[in-house]
């Protein structure tokens, strides 16, 4: 499943669905991803995401389907919001589910990694200090290289 | 052509239609780039009709160019 909306949603109640459809999966892991409510010690009262009408979407299933074939997985699931956060609103949420433990966990860090430099999203972080637009950083390149030089 | 910028880029306008000598979207890119010189950057990728490019791409009537700023998401 790959959503990609601006109403938020329940991580509890998205695994809960995603776990009883993974028919014969041995394994299910997730991750949910939260809205910081400072950064490098300046206070964030509002996350701005902004996205592409097509081509978010269009990644975001992409970077599923790869994740699915490289682990082999039963069901690969991601949710990403849209628009203004608050701190503490959950922005990200991606499953997988595998026939053993190790698939599913490596194939959800590499589904965050490959969000993190290649979706088409940008983050703007309205707070004390002003407006700022935030871009992968370096550890953020360094994550998504991994799976680069493993595969 | 219609042009649109996305997350740092968000506020950049072109400043009037895109003249007859700009065929493809290097040529954009400079065009672009005389008011605004980050459009220069390479870090700064080109979407044609939602797929995003590598190298240079002749521009039709009906395309939509899209111009992507290093992403963030997650």
């Amino acid at each position: 499943m790959i959503a990609l909306q601006a109403e938020p949603f329940d991580a509890a109640a998205l695994l809960a669905d995603f776990s009883a459809r993974a028919a014969g999966a041995g394994a299910v892991v997730s991750f949910t991803g939260l809205v910081r409510g400072d950064n490098e010690g300046a206070e964030v009262s509002v996350l701005e995401l902004d996205h592409h009408p097509r081509l978010t979407e269009k990644a975001m299933a992409g970077i599923a389907a790869d994740a699915a074939a490289r682990f082999r997985l039963i069901d690969v699931a991601i949710v990403h919001r849209h628009g203004p956060l608050a701190p503490g609103e959950a922005i990200v949420f991606a499953a997988a589910a595998a026939p053993h433990r190790r698939a599913a966990f490596e194939a959800v860090d590499y589904v965050m990694d490959r969000l993190k430099t290649d979706a088409p999203f940008w983050k703007c972080e309205r707070g004390s200090d002003g407006a700022h637009w935030l871009e992968a950083r370096e550890s953020d390149h360094a994550d998504r290289r991994r799976w680069e030089a493993e595969a | 052509v219609r042009i649109s910028f996305y997350g740092r880029l968000r506020e950049v306008a072109p400043a009037g239609p895109v003249p007859p000598g700009v065929r493809d979207t290097g040529a954009l890119r400079t065009w672009l780039g005389g008011e605004r010189p980050e459009l220069l950057d390479r870090s700064i990728r080109i979407a044609v009709n939602d797929e995003v490019i590598v190298g240079d791409r002749q521009l039709g009537d009906d395309d939509e160019i899209s111009f992507l700023p290093p992403m963030s998401g997650g």
